[in-house]
């Protein structure tokens, strides 16, 4: 009783972040983080670069080891996780905005499964090797799924429980999962390969695929900005955001190619990294409120920090060895949604 | 058993049902219940024949029951009893298990959709299984090693949700986080693993009777000897835990103990399952839904119809999995997969329609 009281007084106070002005300076606070993480994430790993280093390797290459790790390996993967962390964190904040969820994020609900799926059916299956080819079957796959999950938990009745959507994508993650695992199977070669891919890491993958998937990142985080009116007014609930003037499924068309787009493009570039969608737009929500003309531009910051700082921790928790970046967001991740779980009443966003 | 579902539909929405009395015992039997239980007995006596008797050395009935008998040649006798006999009953025990977890999970959840292994009771006997398998550990070690992973994912989801009292809604939603993370696990020992060692472990992954002996059917059975009295027993609360938690009070439930009985109960059903074949996908979550719609029953009534149903589902899955791509055998798994995914999608839509409230 007390925790329920203590919450909901939690959530009527205003957030940390609640003018214009200080939620504009922390925004370029997140970008600053953003600067950090970037270094560290051309700096850290098995070989240590310094800082002067790492700054000499593109204004003065003179093709040292440390010039090369950073210019060859570490660049590419600080690239790749820049884009796919800006992609989760507005996947994630979409989702949790449009569903209404706050446990929703494209790992949990099933989408990054989906984009799995049929990548793993694109490389099997038909036959494909090259990484940008890819891309449209991460966003087809990432589209089915997000369709028949959202059709699942969140339409037919009015308001569908966390817990509903929760499981229904868990549902359709673990038959995605399972239908992956034994195609996989069919094959040692595709084996080898899957396993790489599955987990989700920044390391080894080829920066061809991320030009491949800029322009389905681009648009999805351009239509996530875009979407931001309608999920506050969505917010208040489908009919008052109606009586507003919202034209709620068209909100629903646009957040859910938002989201595909996001997610979809994510996947193909890194594999499935979950949590990233989840954990990132509640830090934001509890720096700037539930506003999401600030929560969005917040998520894209941060989620691009959050991956990197997780992607750093991998290459040093294990050193000289790697942590897949995926697995780590899992060990981060879950504790999270575990808290978020026990912190009481599931409020409704 | 069509001939006693129209009468029955036709007549009245109820099944049909006639007491039964004796002396000291009075119950009403359920026809339509008893006609799909002697069905898929039937269904599964052909099953396990075709089973023992199919296969690369193909064994003609007469000989089976000959060696069943005890006058067969020695190498029926190998085949038969060293091989197949103890593949149809490990699929049977496993099917009968999983099922009943799965029905208890839903209707303790009252969610259709909850499953062991979609809820993270499987997923920390995966993480164990696989680590065995692939980190060179001793491969007897593994039925072990899977069934501790199974109960301590399932003490550790139940401890997490536990917050002044048990959640069945936090349950689900620790149980899937937490299979997320054990599923990451696992996939991070794939990556670090031999090749070898990763197929080997993928095939335990999606659930296989490759291969399984005596070995795997002794320690199945003794769990099933001990668990499935312990469903029955507990099957009262849990129709009384399905009318809602109040409900369940002023039916003199005490609603945490049984829903702690409940719980260690499907996770225990679970683990044996996941000990002796590995993760056999889908089982749980059809197998419940199957003997609902044959017997038009809800709640635990179904119980004796589920753990039919679930046993003969993987022994003909099983069998399809050795004949469809013989002399290739298939992991079982494959086959409930393929079979469950378009039933499960039927599901969601059937859960999803606004009138039937899912």
């Amino acid at each position: 009783m007390t925790a329920t009281t203590a919450t909901s007084a939690e959530e009527r106070t205003a957030p940390p972040l609640a003018t214009g002005t200080a939620r504009a300076a922390g925004l370029v606070g997140g970008l600053v983080l953003l600067v950090v993480a970037v270094l560290l994430s051309l700096a850290v790993g098995a070989l240590p670069v310094s800082p002067a280093q790492v700054i000499t390797a593109f204004t003065d290459y003179a093709g040292t080891d440390a010039h090369v790790a950073v210019r060859e390996l570490r660049l590419p993967r600080t690239l790749i996780g820049l884009a796919v962390g800006a992609a989760l964190g507005a996947a994630g904040t979409v989702i949790q905005g449009v569903t209404r969820n706050p446990l929703a994020d494209p790992g949990i609900l099933g989408i990054e499964a989906g984009a799995a799926f049929a990548v793993v059916t694109a490389i099997y299956i038909l036959g494909i090797t090259t990484t940008a080819g890819y891309t449209p079957f991460a966003l087809l796959g990432a589209g089915v799924a997000a369709v028949v999950v959202y059709a699942l938990g969140a339409s037919g009745r009015a308001a569908a429980s966390p817990v509903t959507l929760a499981l229904a994508g868990a549902a359709v993650a673990a038959l995605l999962i399972s239908l992956t695992s034994a195609l996989a199977l069919l094959d040692s070669g595709t084996l080898d390969a899957f396993r790489f891919w599955v987990v989700g890491a920044l390391s080894g993958r080829d920066l061809g695929t991320l030009a491949g998937a800029v322009p389905f990142l681009g648009a999805g985080l351009l239509l996530a900005l875009y979407s931001t009116r309608a999920l506050n007014a969505l917010a208040l609930g489908e009919d008052v955001a109606r009586s507003l003037g919202q034209r709620v499924a068209l909100t629903r068309v646009l957040a859910a190619l938002a989201v595909v787009g996001c997610a979809g493009g994510a996947v193909a570039v890194a594999g499935p990294i979950g949590f990233v969608g989840l954990v990132v737009p509640h830090a934001a929500r509890a720096l700037v409120g539930p506003d999401y003309r600030w929560l969005m531009p917040y998520a894209m910051v941060l989620g691009p920090v959050l991956l990197l700082v997780a992607d750093v921790l991998g290459r040093v928790l294990v050193s000289p060895g790697e942590l897949q970046v995926g697995i780590v967001m899992a060990v981060i991740g879950a504790p999270v949604f575990i808290w978020l779980v026990r912190r009481g009443r599931l409020a409704q966003l | 058993m069509t001939a006693t579902d129209s009468t029955s539909t036709s007549t009245d929405r109820r099944p049909r049902r006639v007491p039964v009395r004796t002396a000291r015992f009075s119950r009403l039997l359920d026809l339509r219940l008893l006609a799909v239980c002697a069905g898929a007995v039937v269904v599964g006596l052909v099953a396990a024949a075709l089973s023992v008797s199919v296969g690369e050395f193909p064994i003609p009935l007469g000989d089976v029951v000959a060696t069943l008998v005890g006058t067969g040649t020695r190498s029926d006798e190998f085949i038969i009893i060293g091989l197949r006999l103890p593949r149809a009953l490990v699929g049977l025990g496993c099917g009968m298990a999983l099922g009943l977890s799965g029905l208890i999970l839903q209707t303790l959840v009252r969610n259709p959709l909850a499953a062991p292994d979609i809820i993270g009771v499987t997923g920390g006997a995966s993480l164990t299984g696989v680590a065995i398998l692939v980190l060179g550990a001793p491969a007897a070690l593994l039925p072990v090693g899977a069934f501790a992973g199974a109960v301590a994912s399932a003490t550790l989801i139940y401890a997490l949700a536990w917050r002044g009292g048990l959640s069945p809604f936090r349950l689900v939603l620790i149980g899937i986080a937490l299979a997320a993370a054990a599923t990451a696990g696992t996939q991070y020992l794939l990556v670090v693993g031999e090749l070898i060692d990763v197929q080997r472990a993928a095939v335990w992954l999606i659930g296989s009777l490759n291969g399984v002996t005596w070995e795997e059917f002794w320690p199945l059975a003794v769990g099933l000897v001990i668990l499935l009295p312990a469903a029955a027993g507990l099957a009262r609360s849990l129709d009384a835990l399905s009318l809602g938690e109040d409900s369940a009070l002023a039916l003199g439930v005490t609603v945490q103990r049984a829903r702690l009985g409940l719980v260690v109960v499907a996770a225990g059903l679970a683990a044996f399952a996941v000990a002796a074949a590995g993760p056999i996908g889908f089982v749980a979550f059809i197998a419940p839904h199957i003997a609902r719609r044959l017997t038009g029953l809800t709640g635990a009534a179904v119980l004796p119809a589920v753990a039919l149903v679930g046993g003969v589902l993987v022994m003909v899955c099983d069998l399809v999995a050795r004949l469809v791509l013989a002399p290739i055998e298939l992991p079982v798994g494959t086959v409930t997969s393929v079979v469950g995914a378009p039933f499960f999608l039927y599901l969601l839509h059937r859960a999803n329609r606004p009138a039937r409230g899912g």
